[in-house]
């Protein structure tokens, strides 16, 4: 074949594209090609692949997709943490004249990786899928708004995910730092395909996420029960309105920087180049007022789960549930007025840095509020120190420590001194960890039970639990005190031999972090092969006291038999203490949305394009575009969208629950 | 809970939530409107009639902001009654983010020019 024809097929992929020369990558793909293989037949085997394509990819149920969702969050945690394992290893090891064992170009991409993955597909996606799972339960629906978007919407997630997991086999990430700021995210310096595998990695899962935060705060506002006006919703579901409020208002910022960056890296335009007028720092305050809200889009849903375990576990109301609601409100407007103290070292005068210092120092206060309800509804309650509490006291110990350490970076003069420094790391670590993390499992274990049927094995769950905690602790707290030393971040080797030991107390920190992981899997197995055991039949193994309890575990399709009246913020509770029976007859069709493999075919096709772009397949891309619109349009033409589930079988799925229920008795 | 059916969320079928109501003559204002408000910005570059130019950028701006609310009000419908007012409310909370986003920029990357910016650069650019 001509020279010509290759390039126009294959673009810029060639066999050199292939990292065939990193004994690194060639053995995690003989392990990932092998896993997969395995997969791939088992599946096969045990003909697996009509039922998960039948209730699961093409399913518009929003359980279902939370737990998609939950899944690919994990999956990307394993890689996520490779990578932060990689590192920890390189710099534990890279002292006195060694090297260490990662070469420069792949150690940047590793820290690149590690960023990108931890924040875009493992904390959205655990985020999402809780809030997926939970809030149309919690508000008494029968699913989303528009149950197709949100199957559509995961399916783009995992498009992007798996475009920053085809870069480590074809071609080469990002060597940019998480964020790409140009002018080196530029061609000039860039000039291979990592950032373009960033660029529309993330363009691609933006658009899923951006179209999840509509669909939610739809559902929210349009979708409660009679009775649950906004002052009654579970907390929970606030601070979900508020997060998918703040994905709506920021995503388009980072979609917007993006098409900027690669208008400038694919036809040479000059938005953040130096020279031609361009400016790289207006790229720098652009993706921060998206990133800022970012960190409160992840953190807030975590407060929302920790307000609804400590009520529940502490069998109180929630305290100052007017107060929490009010402290979620202002945060959620005071994160778009933060976001220069990323940059306070960039050159802006004193009067913008006091300005974005003196903001930064009043947004801890509604934080610090929420802390003191969540203690104050602990008092005098009888706390039951089950797995989700427990996580909530490690985020509540963690992140106080965390927002302590954010207050002081707040400063600019500390700032300067601070900046770039490990000290920044082990902050904003000790806030997402101690926050968002340990808020997802909480979650996890809190409704898990909900979602499956059975509870999460305490024994696994107690050891994933120290573990984390203590690893957490041991892998950060060195990285403050070397911070404080002075020692900035993104360092491949280290001249000064009195680091290497923090460093050290570091690597074993992420190796007990590791064994933290390896326990929460083995809860999860465990728990599967226990589950007569641990089964939960009543449908509220918490005695808890918001309505996704009042339904069976895991939950009918339909969610509920009959629309439930809510009369209190704590609804099933309410319903629990004034004796409610479940209705045992009436049932009628209940009318729900078809599944429809639109949304996972629409996302293959984005994905494609993504491809195609990044290497420069122009057919490729274009093909793919051309194919998205007809797939859109076509579905246009779908008639068949809903269907009714007859009554006939909600009396036999409402029947099957009153036999568990008196059997539990 | 009550055993009554109250419609189920996703799929009942309102059409009483105040919605701007769409008419011919409606569409035909608003469009006219906005052709208008877009030949004027046109005419005033093309023709030069303000003396310099950063007072036409001025106006120009103002012009889209106008035919933002023209588009608000005649082609989205949006008054402060649609949707119970969530309408409104969605309206100031966008207001509220793109006035912080725009003024903190412009005051950021001000002084960002000012303090940062190489001298001899600043003389060529406009």
């Amino acid at each position: 074949m001509s020279p010509d024809l290759l390039k126009f097929i294959f673009g810029r992929l060639g066999f050199d594209s292939l990292p065939i020369h990193e004994l690194i990558l060639v053995g995690t793909f003989a392990v990932v090609a092998l896993g997969g293989v395995t997969l791939l037949a088992g599946l096969t085997y045990f003909r697996l692949w009509g039922y998960l394509w039948r209730e699961w990819f093409t399913t518009v149920d929003h359980k279902r997709i939370g737990i998609m969702y939950m899944i690919l969050g994990i999956v990307m945690l394993l890689r996520g943490f490779a990578d932060a394992l990689m590192m920890r290893a390189q710099q534990a090891m890279a002292f006195g004249g060694s090297e260490g064992f990662l070469p420069a170009h792949h150690y940047d991409q590793v820290f690149t990786a590690h960023g990108v993955i931890m924040i875009f597909f493992v904390a959205m996606p655990l985020v999402t899928g809780l809030m997926n799972f939970v809030v149309p339960l919690q508000i008494g629906a029968r699913d989303v708004s528009f149950p197709f978007l949100n199957n559509f919407s995961f399916w783009m997630t995992v498009g992007g995910a798996v475009l920053v997991m085809l870069s480590l086999f074809i071609g080469e990430f990002a060597r940019t730092g998480w964020l790409a700021y140009p002018p080196l995210s530029n061609i000039g310096y860039s000039p291979d395909v990592g950032v373009d595998y960033y660029i529309w990695g993330l363009q691609v899962a933006g658009v899923g996420t951006t179209l999840s935060g509509i669909n939610l705060i739809c559902t929210i506002v349009k979708l409660r029960c009679p009775g649950m006006t906004m002052m009654r919703m579970p907390v929970f579901t606030w601070t979900s309105l508020c997060t998918n409020i703040l994905i709506v208002a920021s995503f388009p910022v980072l979609t917007v920087v993006l098409a900027l960056l690669s208008l400038d890296r694919y036809v040479g335009t000059n938005f953040f180049t130096n020279d031609f007028g361009g400016s790289p720092m207006m790229y720098v305050n652009l993706i921060w007022i998206w990133g800022h809200p970012e960190v409160y889009i992840l953190v807030l849903p975590a407060f929302g789960i920790f307000s609804e375990v400590t009520s529940t576990f502490s069998g109180k109301r929630l305290f100052g549930y007017t107060s929490m609601v009010y402290a979620t409100v202002v945060i959620t407007i005071l994160s778009y007025l933060v976001w220069l103290h990323h940059f306070f070292t960039m050159g802006s005068g004193a009067s913008v840095n006091s300005f974005f210092g003196i903001t930064t120092m009043i947004i801890s206060i509604p934080t610090g509020a929420k802390m003191f309800n969540w203690l104050f509804t602990m008092y005098r309650g009888r706390i039951r120190y089950e797995l989700p509490m427990m996580w909530t006291i490690a985020f509540m110990l963690t992140f106080v420590l965390g927002g302590m350490t954010g207050v002081l970076l707040a400063v600019p003069p500390a700032d300067f001194v601070l900046h770039n420094s490990l000290f920044l790391i082990a902050h904003f670590h000790n806030v997402i960890i101690g926050g968002v993390v340990f808020g997802a499992f909480a979650g996890i274990n809190y409704w898990f039970p909900k979602a499956f049927g059975f509870r999460l094995d305490p024994f696994w769950g107690k050891c994933s639990f120290w573990f984390w905690v203590t690893g957490f602790y041991m892998a950060f707290m060195p990285l403050y005190v070397l911070g404080l030393m002075g020692v900035t971040r993104r360092l491949r080797v280290f001249d000064d031999p009195s680091l290497q030991i923090w460093f050290v107390i570091a690597a074993i920190g992420a190796g007990l972090v590791f064994l933290g992981i390896l326990s929460m899997l083995m809860q999860f197995a465990v728990s599967f092969l226990k589950r007569e055991q641990l089964k939960d039949v009543t449908g509220d193994p918490w005695d808890a006291r918001t309505l996704e309890w009042a339904t069976s575990s895991p939950p009918p399709d339909y969610n509920f038999a009959f629309t439930p009246v809510v009369h209190d913020n704590d609804a099933w509770w309410d319903m629990k203490k004034r004796g409610y029976q479940r209705p045992l007859t009436g049932f009628k069709p209940i009318h729900m949305p078809s599944s429809t493999g639109t949304g996972i075919i629409l996302a293959g096709f984005a994905t494609a394009m993504g491809f195609g772009l990044v290497w420069y397949m122009w057919w490729l891309a274009a093909l793919s575009f051309i194919a998205m619109l007809a797939v859109g349009i076509g579905h246009t033409f779908n008639y068949h969208r809903d269907f009714d589930i007859p009554a006939d079988d909600v009396i036999r799925t409402e029947d099957a629950r009153t036999k568990l229920l008196a059997g539990a008795k | 809970m009550s055993t009554n059916t109250h419609a189920a969320g996703a799929h009942d079928h309102h059409h009483d939530d105040g919605h701007g109501h769409s008419t011919f003559s409606g569409y035909m204002l608003g469009f006219v409107l906005s052709v208008v408000l877009t030949a004027i910005p046109f005419w005033l570059v093309m023709s030069g009639a303000l003396p310099s130019k950063q007072i036409t950028a001025l106006v120009i701006m103002a012009f889209a902001v106008v035919q933002i609310v023209v588009h608000m009000i005649y082609f989205l419908h949006m008054n402060t009654k649609s949707e119970n007012g969530w309408s409104m409310m969605a309206l100031i909370f966008t207001i509220v983010m793109v006035v912080i986003a725009l003024s903190g920029s412009l005051w950021v990357m001000n002084h960002l020019n000012s303090n940062m910016m190489p001298i001899h650069e600043m003389t060529g650019m406009k």
